[in-house]
């Protein structure tokens, strides 16, 4: 689903002399007393697919709006493809935005509603014409031409919605929570398209979503929203299986928590020891921290395994008791709860059918893991 | 659910009787032969004749009509105006003022706003010379005012459901604030304007109150004619002229409804 | 936006004018402002500060028929006269008093009468299958677009010594003998709830409506009879409707000009009927704005204590 990325041109935000396209800095939103943007810096790259993700309240919609030019920053600046956006209005501005309700203008035609940013542009009715089937043909919504919004399904004001904003061919297309009004199924399947024709037009996507798996499936890469602050930037797998900060890793899919103490603190590994866990935690890379700091070891469901048997070793190896499974299909969910009274959830991929060796309720186990299975988290 | 009983049903038709019951016996005996006009005795179209060869009350009711168009399209205007300032632009010096002063009218009794510009439209001639004398203008002024409050009421709710992305998306797309207006938000609301007209025309044509206080010497409008007659009686004529206004009215709002349902409801 | 935008610029009246507009400090957002507010303060506000001024005046004979407030003195001098004699005239003469007061008593009566029977054809219709809904709710509206002092006058035909109502009951044989019903105060009652049934019914369907269903099974399921549903779940739930639909009959019942001129007697006096003799039969312009003011007061008391009591409710929910 993702674009490959092998090439390091493919990745211009690892390298350090790119010049971005999409420059905001120091950007802040107050509304009354309440900053809606807390000084967010940001550079986002030529034909990138940039998630912004966070709850509601957290900023995104504000931050995007801005790059729209339907609300100025407080403070702060942004620039799009070298020049300073200040004081341009949204229609001088070289962005267009899809919006969350999909805003189709319900007077109008399908193709006027694709046409009315080219006519705005006063461009020949022929090449109008002959970019509204363009269009229509890239969303694959040809028959639908003539129909008025309130005819068509909600996939397909989506689409109209799509092909609208991309008509007039802005290097910078903004869209709020595309998918949102979608049901699960066309979701998914949506989620393809929009990436197949980002790559096609090779325009520079901002995608504005509250959907982890989303932002983890569409994009190239993720900034986690919190408060009017950016928490983290990275690509998927980096905010995965990288995150920064505890909010971050609770954030995005499902994580177990272990506070701790640093016991032992060497260049080449750390070790770590929780009560909540009931064993020392060892860790094989350097974390930088000071002694006797607590930190917090976070790790996924999936990188724990479970045995009847107590696996060899002094570390990441948990007593406890399944108290609950539950079945999902492609994997199961075991919930344990550990000897020191806390429950952490582990997965296990159901990789034989009616597997009669399967741990069971009730059953004592152990909960294990590898030493860079995990993240160390100060914050 | 509750149980369905027989209270409500008959409250219910009592009350539709009550509301017809006049309407109805105005329509029957506007085709009544006889002058006295409670007693039927036999059909006759003599009043719609006597109706149309009355010069008084074709001229008043041509004046009216006049006044009434005026009116409600000066008031749509306004109206139209004052309900985006009111939507739009949540903060400005004076909104409060502007807000108490629209809906004031709506429920100013009409001799307060009868007196009021008439004492205004003395005082404006003897200072300025205009309005000079009081008759069709002086009317229309006075209606627009009044009818520009049921208009900005219609307008401001119209305007507050439209979704605001829908004009943002037009700026989006290249549209400047004017162009936005024209292209989106007026033919979204216009429904809302032809309401808003058509709520005025007909408040227009159908004040007495305030046209009396307010009109001059020759410019008597059908309500002040129809109103001088009925005082000194029934009249047979007056029931021709109501039967005549009722069909219109019924005829208006059932095509309006009918128009109204062959249209889907429109998305937003 | 794109590419295209500098390219082909053809005349465009909109920007040439908000240009010119803009040069002289004016701003769509200004004009759009600017328009109606003015209009509101001199066909209004300036009124209305015309009708105070002129009750503090004394009646003149002559064009315009009251004396100025401020005379020039020859030396320069600028003098005010304020008089408050029309208004101690309206304390001391008992008709103004007593206009007052039953132009509150018919205006509260109505109100009652016309929640009485719009509260039952409302929440008929709001309770009705949802097809017919809207053709009741037609039905209601109907006649208030058909001209309101037709409708009046329809009623003189209906209640006349030979009108409708006495011919039907004397040819029941329920009476002998007409009973006089117009140009009485009840003449004035049904005029009122007749005309502003309407403006009753249509917002107390509105709340109705929006009733849920589901909270009146809910009520039943607890054990509550339908009586006891009715005054414990529907009516504090509709009572938005209800003070709209009362504010909406109450206020103009009370300066109510043509319906008591129509139907009442002579004898039937209320505030807007004495305003306006005052103004065309009397001539006297300044005890004519001296009773508007003082009629002023006694509508803005109700607006403002029914608009905190909505308000009050609003916040509750």
């Amino acid at each position: 689903m993702k674009k490959p990325q092998t090439a390091a041109d493919t990745r211009p935000w690892r390298d350090p002399g790119a010049k971005p396209f999409v420059r905001i800095r120091n950007v802040t939103k107050k509304f009354g007393d309440v900053f809606a943007v807390d000084d967010v810096s940001l550079d986002i790259f030529k034909g990138e697919l940039f998630c912004l993700l966070g709850g509601s309240g957290s900023g995104k919609s504000t931050l995007l709006r801005m790059l729209a030019g339907f609300e100025d920053p407080t403070s702060g600046s942004i620039e799009i493809d070298g020049q300073d956006m200040a004081s341009v209005p949204p229609y001088r501005r070289p962005v267009n935005m899809m919006f969350q309700s999909y805003a189709l203008f319900p007077h109008m035609s399908v193709e006027a509603n694709i046409a009315y940013g080219l006519k705005r542009d006063h461009l020949p009715k022929a090449e109008i014409a002959d970019r509204v089937a363009e269009l229509l043909r890239l969303v694959k919504l040809e028959p639908y031409g003539k129909r008025k919004p309130h005819q068509l399904s909600g996939g397909q004001r989506q689409r109209v919605a799509l092909a609208r904003a991309l008509a007039k061919r802005p290097k910078l297309l903004l869209l709020d929570e595309p998918l949102g009004a979608l049901d699960k199924k066309l979701r998914e399947e949506t989620q393809f398209e929009l990436v197949k024709i980002q790559e096609t037009l090779g325009v520079t996507f901002i995608v504005v979503t509250h959907d982890q798996e989303e932002a983890m499936s569409l994009a190239t890469r993720i900034g986690v929203m919190r408060e009017g602050a950016i928490a983290m930037i990275g690509e998927p797998t980096d905010v995965y299986e990288f995150p920064n900060s505890r909010f971050v890793a609770g954030f995005i899919g499902s994580v177990n928590m272990f506070e701790g103490v640093v016991v032992e603190d060497e260049p080449d590994h750390v070790r770590i020891r929780s009560t909540e866990a009931g064993c020392d935690i060892y860790v094989n890379h350097g974390v930088d921290c000071a002694p006797d700091q607590v930190l917090w070891f976070a790790i996924r469901p999936e990188k724990i395994s479970l045995s009847r048997e107590r696996p060899e070793g002094d570390a990441n190896i948990a007593k406890g008791m399944v108290e609950d499974i539950a079945y999902l299909g492609d994997m199961s969910v075991y919930q344990v709860m550990l000897d020191s009274g806390k429950r952490i959830r582990v997965t296990k991929a159901n990789a034989l059918r009616g597997d009669p060796d399967a741990i069971s309720w009730d059953e004592e186990v152990y909960a294990h893991w590898g030493g860079n299975a995990g993240s160390v988290l100060t914050s | 659910m509750m149980r369905r009983g027989w209270f409500l049903p008959i409250v219910a038709a009592l009350g539709f009787v009550f509301l017809y019951a006049p309407i109805v016996s105005l329509v029957v005996f506007s085709f009544n032969e006889n002058r006295l006009v409670t007693v039927w005795s036999g059909f006759s179209l003599r009043w719609y004749t006597a109706l149309f060869s009355d010069p008084q009350i074709l001229g008043a009711a041509w004046l009216s009509l006049q006044i009434a168009f005026v009116a409600a399209s000066i008031a749509t205007v306004l109206g139209t105006l004052c309900a985006i300032a009111l939507v739009r632009f949540k903060r400005f010096r004076g909104r409060t003022a502007l807000t108490g002063m629209v809906s004031a009218p709506l429920v100013m009794p009409d001799v307060i706003t009868g007196l009021s510009l008439l004492l205004l439209f003395v005082a404006m001639e003897a200072a300025f010379g205009w309005p000079a004398g009081r008759g069709m203008l002086t009317i229309i002024l006075a209606h627009s005012t009044f009818c520009m409050a049921y208009v900005t009421v219609v307008v401001r709710s119209r305007l507050s459901d439209l979704d605001l992305s829908l004009e943002e998306a037009a700026q989006d797309l290249g549209a400047g604030p004017v162009r936005v207006f024209f292209d989106i938000t007026l033919p979204i609301i216009a429904p809302a304007l032809v309401s808003g007209w058509l709520l005025g025309f007909t408040l227009s044509l159908d004040d007495l109150v305030i046209a009396s206080f307010v009109s001059g010497p020759g410019s008597s409008t059908l309500p002040m004619v129809i109103f001088s007659k009925v005082r000194l009686g029934v009249s047979p004529d007056v029931n021709a002229l109501a039967t005549i206004i009722i069909g219109i009215v019924a005829v208006g709002v059932v095509a309006a409804t009918l128009i109204g349902r062959r249209r889907p409801a429109s998305s937003s | 936006m794109s590419e295209t935008a500098t390219s082909a610029s053809p005349w465009r009246p909109w920007r040439f004018l908000s240009r010119r507009l803009n040069a002289i400090g004016l701003t769509g957002k200004g004009l759009v402002i600017l328009a109606p507010t003015l209009w509101l303060v001199v066909f209004f506000l300036v009124p209305l500060v015309i009708v105070g001024q002129i009750s503090l005046s004394l009646m003149a004979y002559g064009q315009p028929p009251y004396e100025p407030l401020l005379t020039f003195g020859a030396d320069g001098t600028v003098q005010l006269t304020l008089h408050l004699s029309n208004f101690l005239f309206l304390l001391s003469d008992s008709l103004y008093i007593n206009a007052y007061l039953s132009s509150l008593r018919v205006a509260f009566v109505s109100t009652v009468i016309a929640l009485l029977i719009g509260y039952p054809m409302a929440y008929y219709i709001a309770r009705a299958p949802e097809k017919y809904r809207h053709l009741l709710l037609m039905l209601v509206i109907l006649p208030f677009w058909t001209s309101f002092l037709l409708r009046v006058y329809a009623w003189i035909g209906f209640l006349r010594g030979n009108g409708v109502i006495n011919n039907f009951l004397m040819w029941t044989g329920l009476i002998d003998a007409p009973i006089t019903m117009l140009q009485t105060d009840f003449a004035v009652y049904v005029g009122i709830v007749y005309t502003y049934l309407p403006f009753m019914i249509l917002p107390l369907y509105t709340s109705l409506v929006k009733l849920d269903g589901t909270l009146l099974e809910a009520s039943a399921d607890l054990g509550a009879k339908p009586l006891r549903t009715f005054l414990s779940v529907t009516l504090p739930l509709s009572m938005p409707g209800i003070i709209a639909g009362s504010m909406l009959v109450f206020i103009p019942a009370i300066g109510e000009y043509v319906i008591p001129a129509l139907l009442g007697g002579p004898d039937t006096l209320m505030i807007g009927r004495v305003l306006w003799d005052e103004f065309f039969s009397n001539r006297d312009w300044p005890v004519a704005s001296a009773v508007a003011v003082a009629m002023l007061i006694v509508v803005v008391v109700p607006i403002m204590l029914m608009q905190r009591a909505q308000d009050a409710v609003v916040e509750r929910r």
